[in-house]
């Protein structure tokens, strides 16, 4: 099976100063559709900034990112946003939801980035809140929700467009283990029964074994590749 | 979004923005009372002054030689008494004129046939506007004691009495302003003043066209020019302008005023602004992140600035609007300040231009925003 995402010799370094620091060093990836990955690695390995171009909210200093056939290190901040609006979804270790807008209209949020009616992006929210469980919290603010369930509501917030690809930035490290659990079991879940691609942060082992592979970073290369559950 | 974040904060700045523009509309309310043209009603008049200050008297011998100027129809005389009814705090405009030329050429003052006859007949008669008899209570038939305080009268007292013969309407709304006045026989006082008999404070000319008005002013003007009384003819509309300017030039007190007020509201609601980004810099790394444009992010920072700039500026002009009656009200009708559609416009357009100016550096800002730094609190 071809690859989903195709990463080639991506390097990325930063200016500090006269210094530089080069975080990630030719890094060669494939990650086939419906793959949950997840990256491991002490701080500062690199993790999240590979992350960060996968999804492209960050560019790499060499190298090229192809996803679903798409070079996308060669686009534009603008293109990049409307890619990022059409193919991919984000999970935060924070959730980040807006504190003032209910679980349903935060969800609806990457909708008002589509042509739907405003009808229909309530159904669609709906439906990605029942999906993750809360159909019964559809009005709550966060502040008024648990960090599981507003976890679970950032999820609903990545999967109501149906992204190619949803990218998970220590999902459960604000979490207790139970909560943890539920929210690794959902992302889990719609890994296996609805196919979405996931590419997971994490420090925690754990969290891990709820993936399909395990890669290992450190000091900016690929260590070793493994398998798991 | 970002308005309803902070409730308190929001509903402050709003009460700030609205203050400004309220002092705005009534500001700009008196400038338009100031300085705009009052009415049809005196375009066909001119108001011949000394040349040199209001308060010089001119001699009544000019009054033929005026009166003979091509393209004159009517002349009338008057003279500014000053006086006051009881208490100094009783003051209201008190003029001294010539009762028959001064009601024919003043087709806006609305008397009655026999009100009209009593005053063209009375000597020591006078008539009063329906608003400053309301305030006062007074009736036809009533002796008014005006105090003098420019003109004693011959033996050395200061208190004239008045007849009251007649009570006058403004023949349109707009021109309510002029029934706060008092108008008494020019003759009794230049009988029985102590000083400045033969003098006149001013003539009014009613010419036979308007469009005339410029150069019958003109020949008046060179008719007496190089004599002890040269004069200064001008549109009764320039008059009014030039007698409001000796309180001050309006239009540059209202301009100052509300420049500082502006300012000072730019620098508020530019601070509020700026603070309302920074506070929500991850919600827009968010949206950033999820896929809304640069632009987009641009746009809905300068929205919000805007939005908050109309609602606190309507809200003000409408508070103003409001307010105005009362004014009016409270200074016993003497200024009628109207909202001009103008005032609408402009402070609107002030609004939202001052949306923009405060607007557009956090919305920078928010556009320029670098997603990875701003998700990871740097």
């Amino acid at each position: 099976m071809s690859a989903l995402i195709e990463i080639r010799d991506v390097s990325k370094s930063y200016e500090r100063g006269r210094q530089r620091i080069e975080v990630l060093h030719r890094i060669d990836l494939d990650v086939p559709p419906g793959d949950f990955l997840a990256l491991m690695g002490p701080s500062g390995s690199g993790k999240t900034t590979l992350l960060n171009m996968i999804a492209g909210i960050d560019t790499p200093s060499e190298g090229s990112i192809t996803v679903a056939g798409r070079r996308i290190d060669t686009l534009s901040a603008t293109e990049l946003a409307r890619w990022r609006a059409a193919h991919v979804g984000f999970v935060f270790q924070f959730y980040n939801l807006l504190p003032m807008l209910t679980a349903q209209k935060n969800v609806e949020l990457p909708l008002l980035l589509t042509r739907l009616s405003a009808a229909q992006r309530r159904h669609n929210a709906r439906i990605a809140l029942e999906l993750v469980g809360l159909g019964d919290r559809i009005a709550h603010r966060p502040g008024e929700l648990s960090g599981g369930q507003q976890q679970r509501v950032a999820i609903a917030r990545a999967i109501v467009s149906d992204p190619t690809l949803l990218v998970c930035d220590e999902p459960t490290g604000d979490l207790d283990r139970h909560s943890a659990e539920e929210v690794l079991t959902l992302l889990q879940r719609l890994n296996r029964e609805y196919g979405k691609t996931m590419i997971m942060v994490t420090h925690d082992p754990r969290a891990a074994e709820f993936a399909r592979r395990v890669l290992h970073l450190d000091k900016g290369s690929l260590v070793d590749a493994g398998a798991s559950a | 979004m970002g308005l309803r974040r902070k409730k308190a904060r929001t509903l402050l700045t709003l009460l700030s923005v609205a203050m400004a523009f309220a002092l705005f509309g009534l500001l700009d309310a008196v400038r338009v009372a100031f300085t705009a043209p009052q009415n049809l009603a005196g375009i066909d008049r001119l108001v011949v002054t000394s040349r040199f200050s209001i308060i010089q008297p001119l001699p009544f011998a000019q009054l033929n030689r005026i009166r003979a100027v091509p393209g004159v129809r009517r002349i009338a005389w008057a003279n500014w008494f000053g006086g006051i009814y009881q208490d100094p705090k009783n003051f209201f405009p008190t003029i001294a004129v010539s009762p028959q030329p001064f009601l024919d050429i003043h087709s806006e003052i609305v008397l009655s046939a026999a009100e009209r006859q009593a005053f063209v007949a009375t000597r020591t008669g006078a008539i009063v506007g329906a608003a400053l008899a309301e305030r006062f209570g007074w009736k036809p038939g009533d002796r008014i004691p005006l105090q003098a305080t420019i003109f004693p009268t011959r033996d050395g007292g200061i208190v004239w009495m008045l007849d009251l013969v007649g009570i006058f309407h403004a023949a349109q709304p707009e021109l309510r302003g002029m029934e706060q006045q008092l108008f008494f026989n020019y003759a009794y006082v230049d009988e029985a003043r102590e000083f400045g008999q033969g003098t006149v404070g001013w003539y009014i000319v009613q010419v036979d066209d308007p469009a005339h008005v410029d150069r019958i002013a003109l020949t008046i003007d060179r008719l007496f020019a190089n004599s002890s009384d040269e004069t200064k003819s001008q549109s009764e509309r320039d008059f009014q302008l030039s007698f409001a300017k000796q309180i001050g030039d309006i239009g540059l007190i209202v301009t100052a005023i509300m420049g500082a007020v502006f300012f000072a509201l730019i620098l508020l609601t530019g601070n509020t602004m700026a603070q309302a980004i920074r506070d929500r810099i991850p919600e827009l790394a968010v949206l950033k992140t999820i896929g809304f444009t640069r632009h987009l992010i641009l746009s809905i920072v300068l929205a919000e600035s805007m939005l908050l700039l109309m609602l606190g500026g309507a809200a003000g002009l409408v508070l103003a609007r409001l307010s105005l009656p009362v004014l009016s009200a409270a200074s016993g009708g003497q200024f009628d300040l109207p909202m001009a559609a103008q005032t609408w416009w402009v402070g609107l357009a002030l609004a939202l231009a001052i949306g923009l100016a405060v607007g557009l550096p956090p919305a920078l800002r928010a556009m320029r925003l670098g997603i990875v730094d701003a998700l990871s609190g740097r």
